[in-house]
C-alpha cells in the first residue's frame, strides 16, 4: 500500500484502528504461547520446595485457579472487547485508578518475562555451545536479537506475528506429547519410577506444598494474555472465550504430562533444581531424536513466549496511552502495518535494560507478583461486574457457571499464593508494593488530571444497577 | 574464529539491523503523517459497529 492510497483511506475512515485480522487459533497461541515455556522450565523448582507430591499438588491447585481465571476473562472479556484487556475491564468495571494499576500490572509482567525469556535463550545458547566444546559464549548479542527480532515482527503486523507464534507453539506443545508417549511406549533406556512417592512423600512437611505453589503457577502464568487481542480478533464474542477455554485446557493436558513424565525419569532432588526439566528428561531416555526435539521445544517455547509479551506489554501500554493515562504520543497506530508501533519500540529498551541487567530469578519474581496483583483484581472485578450488570442486562459472549464459586476460589488461592511468594521473596513483594503505591499517589495526583473523564468509557452498556 | 564466535558478529549485526529498521521507521512515519491522523484510534468502535446489546 503506498503512502498516498493509506492517506486516501484514512482520510475516508477517520480512523486508524487495529486490524481485526485474528481467529480463536490465534488467541490459543497467544495465551498458550506466552505459557508454555512454564513447562519447559520453572515449574520444576515447585518439586524442589516440597517434593514430588508437592509439585503435583501445587499442578493441580495452580490449574484450578487458572481455570478460574479463564472462566472469568472469558465472561468479562467477551463483553469489553478492547485492546488492554483487563485494563479495559477495570476502567469500565471499576474506577480509573484501578485500571492505572491493572494496566501497569500487564507492562510489567509481560516486560519483565520478556526479558527472563531472552536471558534464558542466552543461557540455553551457552548451554549449547558449551557441549559443542565452545566455552565463553557472549549471551549478549542473542540476548539483544531476540528482543529485536520479536520486536521487528510485532511491529510489522500482528497476523503474521501471531501465526508465526501459533507455528512454534504447537510444535512446542507436539513435544511435551511425544515425549509422553514416547516414555510410555518403552522408547527410554531408564524406566518411570514413582517410588519417591511413598518413600518420602512430603519431605518438607505440609508447609512445602505451601511453598510449592508460588512456583505451580509457571505452569499457567499468562493464559489471561488474550484478552490483549481483543481489539484484533473478528469476533470477540466468540474468538476470545472459545481461545481462551482451549488454551487452558491445552496446558491443564500439558502440566500434567509434563509433571508425570519428569517426575518419573529424574530423581526429586535433582529435579527441583534442574534448568530445564523436559530438556534434561529427554537426555535421561537416551534417545537423541527425543534430546533434538525437546531443545527445540524449550527454544520455540521461550520465543513464543517473548513474543506473545511484546504484543501483550504493548497492546496495554497503547490502551494507556490513547486515554491519556499516560502520554498520547504512545497511543498511534501505525498506518500501514496497523500495530501500536510507539508503544513496541518505547518498550524495547526497558526490556533490554533488564534482560541485561537484573539476575534471572529477580526479574521472574517480579513478573509472577505482578501477575497475581492481576489475579487478585479479577475477583473483585468480577463480583462488581455481575452486580452491576447482571445477567440479562447487557449482551455476554460466554457466562462462566457456578458464580461467584471461582472468584472466590481464586481470591482463596491468590491469598495463598501471596503467603507462598512472601516466605521465598518478602523484600521483592515489600519492594513491588511500594513501587504500585507510589506510581498510584503520581497518577492520582498529577496525571489523571489530563485524563478526558468522559471520553474513556466506551461501552454501549446501559446505566449500572442502584446508580 | 569457530561457528560460535560468527554467530556472535551476525547477532549483533542482525540486533542493529533490527533496532535501525524499528527507529528509521518509526522516523519516516512520524515524519510523513499528521500525529492527529496516527492517535486517530478510539477504543469501542468495535462494539458501535457489531454489538449493539440488545436482549
Amino acid at each position: 500500500m503506498t503512502t498516498a492510497s493509506v492517506a486516501a483511506s484514512t482520510q475516508q475512515d477517520q480512523r486508524l484502528q487495529l486490524l481485526r485480522v485474528l481467529g480463536p487459533g490465534h488467541v490459543w497461541a497467544l495465551g498458550v504461547g506466552i505459557v508454555l515455556v512454564g513447562e519447559y522450565m520453572g515449574w520444576n523448582f515447585s518439586v524442589g520446595k516440597g517434593g514430588m507430591i508437592a509439585g503435583l499438588v501445587a499442578c493441580w491447585l495452580a490449574g484450578l485457579l487458572y481455570t478460574c481465571v479463564a472462566m472469568i476473562d472469558s465472561e468479562v472479556t467477551s463483553t469489553v472487547a478492547a485492546a488492554g484487556g483487563q485494563y479495559a475491564q477495570a476502567k469500565h468495571i471499576v474506577g480509573p485508578l484501578m485500571a492505572f494499576n491493572v494496566g501497569l500490572f500487564l507492562v510489567m509482567a509481560y516486560t519483565m518475562l520478556e526479558a527472563a525469556n531472552a536471558i534464558t535463550v542466552g543461557f540455553l545458547l551457552d548451554a549449547v555451545a558449551g557441549m559443542q566444546g565452545h566455552s565463553g559464549l557472549d549471551q549478549q548479542p542473542f540476548i539483544i536479537l531476540t528482543v529485536m527480532f520479536l520486536a521487528w515482527l510485532n511491529y510489522r503486523g500482528v497476523l503474521a506475528t501471531l501465526t508465526f507464534n501459533f507455528v512454534i507453539t504447537a510444535i512446542a506443545f507436539v513435544a511435551i506429547i511425544v515425549l509422553f508417549l514416547s516414555v510410555q511406549l518403552g522408547a527410554s533406556a531408564v524406566q518411570l519410577d514413582f517410588s519417591a512417592i511413598t518413600s518420602e512423600p512430603l519431605p518438607y512437611g505440609w508447609l512445602g506444598i505451601i511453598a510449592a505453589l508460588h512456583f505451580g503457577l509457571w505452569y499457567y502464568l499468562g493464559i489471561e494474555g488474550t484478552c490483549q487481542a481483543a481489539e484484533e480478533v473478528r469476533s470477540p464474542a466468540r474468538s476470545l472465550p472459545y481461545g481462551t477455554m482451549a488454551g487452558i485446557i491445552t496446558l491443564l493436558m500439558a502440566a500434567t504430562m509434563t509433571w508425570y513424565v519428569c517426575s518419573g525419569l529424574i530423581p526429586w532432588e535433582y529435579l527441583g533444581q534442574a534448568g530445564t526439566p523436559l530438556f534434561d528428561a529427554a537426555r535421561v531416555t537416551g534417545n537423541s531424536g527425543l534430546m533434538v526435539l525437546l531443545f527445540i521445544g524449550t527454544i520455540f517455547s521461550t520465543l513464543a513466549s517473548a513474543n506473545g509479551c511484546i504484543n501483550d506489554a504493548s497492546r496495554a501500554w497503547f490502551s494507556m496511552g490513547r486515554d491519556r493515562y499516560l502520554p498520547t504520543w504512545f497511543g498511534a497506530v501505525h498506518p500501514h502495518h496497523r500495530t501500536p508501533y510507539r508503544s513496541i519500540v518505547f518498550l524495547v529498551p526497558i526490556a533490554l535494560i533488564f534482560a541485561l541487567g537484573a539476575p534471572l530469578d529477580q526479574v521472574i519474581t517480579f513478573s509472577i507478583l505482578s501477575g497475581l496483583l492481576g489475579y487478585t483484581f479479577m475477583t473483585f472485578n468480577m463480583i462488581m461486574f455481575r452486580r452491576k450488570w447482571p445477567l440479562g442486562s447487557i449482551k455476554r459472549g460466554y457466562v462462566h457457571p457456578f458464580h461467584p464459586l471461582p472468584a472466590i476460589l481464586l481470591l482463596v488461592l491468590c491469598s495463598a499464593t501471596y503467603f507462598a511468594v512472601f516466605l521465598g521473596y518478602g523484600t521483592q513483594l515489600i519492594a513491588m508494593m511500594c513501587f504500585y503505591i507510589i506510581a498510584s499517589l503520581w497518577f492520582h495526583f498529577w496525571r489523571y488530571r489530563f485524563v478526558r473523564r468522559g471520553d474513556q468509557f466506551t461501552m454501549p452498556w446501559p446505566r449500572p444497577q442502584a446508580y | 574464529m569457530d561457528f560460535w564466535n560468527f554467530l556472535e558478529y551476525a547477532a549483533w549485526a542482525l540486533s542493529v539491523g533490527f533496532g535501525a529498521y524499528l527507529l528509521i521507521d518509526l522516523a519516516r512515519i512520524d515524519s510523513t503523517y499528521d500525529n492527529d491522523l496516527l492517535t486517530s484510534s478510539r477504543e469501542g468502535e468495535i462494539e458501535l459497529t457489531q454489538e449493539r446489546h440488545q436482549i
